[in-house]
């Protein structure tokens, strides 16, 4: 039974993401226009994921539950940056995704450091 | 053709991405919610990055992409340790039904 519900609710999330990708697609793709059509439901896809991180971090028991909500948010916004930067064809958004990186695994390292108790200079 | 195998990779990438974020609202521990969300980052983000290589080929922001990627795949996973140990150094509780904890063992 267990089993049946597990099952169901996979088919279902398949289902919604096939949904939001194949639905039938606004004249400005006939135009030439694939790659603003795509990124526009990709978008809204992150944007889902975005808002159930934001969920975690406002409720989150304890102090390392919203540390690994934060972190997982700084991930989805990498992603971001490389969609935009397929759909707007400039270069500079996956600058913002490689600085963004950068500091998300420093921030996360120190804030690690902080729970164990430890000063940042040891 | 390349378009299309790079728009398959980023529909991966979103996949993997939103059953991630569903494990970190749907698991019950900060430990269960770790192992979920670290799917995020190296088939989720990596896959719509290398998806992104093979949309653009092998420019200036393709190149940079895969740089991106390399870096993620290098150092998420050192995070992810970096944090589960230190909640559990700080006191984070199991949940009930968890089996083993060899790190609370090897300690004593």
């Amino acid at each position: 039974m267990r089993t049946l519900r597990y099952i169901i609710g996979l088919i279902s999330l398949i289902c919604i993401l096939l949904i939001i990708l194949l639905y039938p697609p606004e004249a400005s793709v006939y135009l030439g226009l694939i790659y603003v059509d795509f990124s526009k439901r990709a978008l809204f896809i992150l944007i889902l994921c975005s808002a159930l991180c934001l969920f975690r971090i406002i409720k989150g028991p304890t102090a390392p539950d919203r540390i690994v909500a934060i972190d997982i948010f700084g991930i989805l916004i990498i992603g971001f940056c490389a969609v935009l930067s397929i759909s707007t064809k400039r270069n500079w958004y996956i600058d913002i995704g490689i600085a963004w990186a950068l500091q998300s695994f420093i921030s996360t390292l120190a804030l690690a450091k902080y729970l164990e108790g430890r000063d940042f200079d040891e | 053709m390349s378009e299309i195998i790079g728009f398959i990779f980023i529909i991966i990438g979103l996949a993997f991405d939103l059953f991630g974020c569903l494990g970190l609202i749907r698991l019950p521990d900060v430990y269960n919610r770790l192992q979920a969300s670290t799917k995020c980052v190296t088939l989720g983000t990596c896959g719509i990055l290398f998806g992104m290589l093979f949309i653009v080929g092998f420019t200036a922001s393709g190149i940079k992409a895969i740089l991106c990627a390399l870096f993620l795949l290098l150092t998420s996973p050192v995070a992810a340790h970096a944090l589960s140990r230190a909640a559990h150094i700080s006191g984070v509780k199991l949940w009930e039904a968890s089996v083993v904890d060899k790190y609370e063992e090897d300690g004593k």
